[in-house]
């Protein structure tokens, strides 16, 4: 590699983090800009600032009411929701050594969708589902870590991927039971729209439940950042340079598992972006998990507030995000995969 | 000075004991090979040296303190592994990969400090690989790899070293120039521990060597009082000539014969 191209890479490392937060504060305009009712975004501005100075913002109440009650919840969620499984995956890739593993792997995603489809045929409120889905989450994950632990041998990590593999397949069949068993007018609608993964209910009130785990869970990602380079070593050689991995390695599975399964709860299962968006992050800032973690928070944030202004915008009538991701994430994963091969092998 | 002592070794895995009775020192500013045959239990010998497998039985004490109670991070700051060089999943930079080597003196939320940034660069110039700080490992060669781990331990600013196999997957000339870099470092005091496939390796580089043959030392001392063609054979259960160069009285090792 030419000097240039490192020191053209050296400045990327450093000024990546910044153009992901651009790249976010962009999508954040377009999303409370554009839609059904178009909003200025001098307007935005305005009812924003009346919001935080709490004076009433000159401009009309519905232009009002779309900024704060309907765009901002959704914008807000897909912020949160973009970005805890952004840093979920690189974690999790980080954590497994292996660049092709997303949050799914460890059965986070399918353990919270049969938690939530669970919910929805027992006919219980919207918490007590996200309550499920939580559970249904940490108790996949407890399967996968547990059954992993028992049957490791000389290599914990794949047995603790194919371990997830085993458990996930099993709970897509228990939610493909629960599908079949369902009201076919009622329930299996909203199931099916739900698994989706859509943010188009998104209330205000849903925020605090998602905010609170994926604030706790992407922060402690955060603050363990800097170990996570020694933590994608195998393990002999990460002990041997002084980590304590086993507590570490709980540590950083309960807090992306935790993550994952506040987005499921949310927003149902919207693949791809914890896959796709580690990589464009690493792209941009190298593989070092200390820059890489910020800058897949806010890479993530934007990507999936895009794909949701999108999703509301594209068609007379709303795209499921799931769909969409997919039909997004396909191209640029295979794109990522032909041009990164040669750094992986 | 005794760095690493190992008294009345038994070491192995849960159920599948691979060594016993099997006693190993070293000193300050010495280099120790450790020679055996495929499966003779070189590497689970190392990995319980260094804490990283519990002893089955016996003491191991490390500057004198018994190895079962130092913490993982106090382990670190006294001995430096440097493990086959692997395939990394990830292209971390040289500089990045030494910087790990800093784990054990960084707190454990703390980003790099600039005294860790300087103790890798000093580490990466000492094995003569600075100019290689920014390059991705995964497009070093096997040669330049194994000397990032290298600077990796000394980052660690470590007693002792302990090395398996570090010219395992290098060309002829690079075996030579980089074990020639590691000894180096015994000037400077460090005990040198390596496992090597090669006796000459042993008789060249090494002050002393142990013989390891199903989980028991054959033969344990200085290598020019140990390493001769009869017990090479009896280690490898196979003919080794040995062959002197009447002028210099260099003794190489030859298979076979």
């Amino acid at each position: 590699m030419s000097g240039i191209a490192l020191r053209g890479a050296r400045a990327m490392r450093l000024g990546g983090p910044w153009l992901a937060l651009l790249a976010l504060v962009l999508a954040a305009a377009l999303a409370f800009g554009v839609g059904r009712y178009p909003v200025s975004l001098l307007d935005v501005a305005r009812v924003l600032l009346g919001r935080l100075t709490g004076h009433a913002p000159d401009v009309a109440p519905a232009v009002e009411a779309v900024v704060l009650q309907i765009r901002g919840p959704r914008i807000a969620a897909a912020i949160l929701i973009g970005a805890a499984l952004s840093v979920a995956g690189t974690a999790f890739q980080g954590l497994f050594r292996n660049p092709l593993v997303s949050p799914d792997i460890l059965g986070a995603s399918s353990g919270a969708a049969l938690g939530a489809v669970l919910g929805i045929w027992l006919s219980l409120g919207v918490l007590a589902i996200e309550g499920l889905a939580f559970a249904g989450g940490l108790v996949a994950v407890g399967c996968v870590y547990g059954l992993g632990a028992a049957l490791s041998g000389r290599d914990p990590v794949l047995v603790l991927v194919l371990a997830g593999v085993v458990i996930g397949s099993l709970l897509g069949a228990g939610v493909g039971l629960i599908k079949y068993l369902a009201d076919p007018y009622n329930q299996l609608p909203a199931m099916t729209f739900w698994l989706l993964g859509s943010l188009s209910g998104t209330h205000p009130s849903d925020l605090l439940p998602l905010a609170g785990p994926v604030v706790l869970g992407t922060g402690l990602l955060l603050l363990l950042r800097w170990r996570l380079d020694v933590l994608s070593l195998p393990d002999e050689e990460a002990r041997s340079l002084g980590l304590a991995t086993g507590p570490l390695r709980i540590a950083v599975v309960a807090a992306a598992t935790l993550v994952t399964a506040a987005s499921v709860a949310a927003a149902g299962i919207v693949g791809w972006v914890g896959l796709v968006v580690p990589h464009l992050a690493r792209f941009l800032v190298g593989p070092g998990f200390g820059r890489l973690i910020p800058t897949a928070a806010l890479l993530g944030a934007g990507t999936l507030l895009t794909i949701d202004t999108l999703a509301r915008t594209v068609a007379p009538v709303e795209v499921p995000l799931g769909i969409l991701t997919a039909f997004v994430g396909t191209p640029v994963f295979l794109w990522l995969l032909a041009r990164a091969e040669r750094d992986w092998s | 000075m005794i760095l690493l002592d190992a008294y009345d070794l038994a070491f192995g895995y849960p159920g599948r004991e691979i060594g016993r009775g099997l006693s190993v020192q070293l000193a300050a500013g010495e280099a120790l090979a450790l020679l055996g045959p495929n499966g003779g239990g070189k590497t689970t010998l190392l990995k319980t040296l260094l804490g990283l497998l519990p002893a089955r039985a016996g003491t191991i004490r490390v500057e004198g303190r018994p190895l079962a109670d130092l913490t993982a991070r106090e382990r670190a700051r006294a001995m430096a592994y440097v493990p086959q060089a692997a395939a990394s999943a990830f292209a971390f930079t040289a500089r990045a990969v030494v910087l790990m080597g800093r784990t054990s003196r960084t707190g454990l939320l703390s980003a790099p400090s600039r005294a860790d940034h300087a103790a890798a660069d000093a580490a990466l110039a000492r094995m003569g690989i600075a100019h290689l700080a920014e390059r991705p490992v995964t497009r070093l060669s096997g040669g330049e790899r194994q000397l990032v781990l290298v600077a990796r331990a000394l980052a660690q600013e470590p007693r002792i070293v302990v090395l398996d196999e570090p010219t395992a997957s290098l060309d002829f000339g690079n075996q030579g120039r980089v074990m020639a870099e590691i000894l180096r470092l015994r000037a400077d005091g460090l005990g040198l521990l390596f496992t090597t496939h090669d006796p000459n390796q042993a008789a060249r580089h090494a002050d002393r060597a142990l013989l390891l043959r199903g989980g028991s030392a054959l033969a344990a001392g200085p290598v020019a009082e140990v390493l001769d063609a009869a017990s090479l054979s009896r280690l490898y259960g196979a003919p080794v000539e040995a062959v002197r160069d009447p002028e210099s009285g260099a003794q190489a090792f030859l298979p076979g014969g």
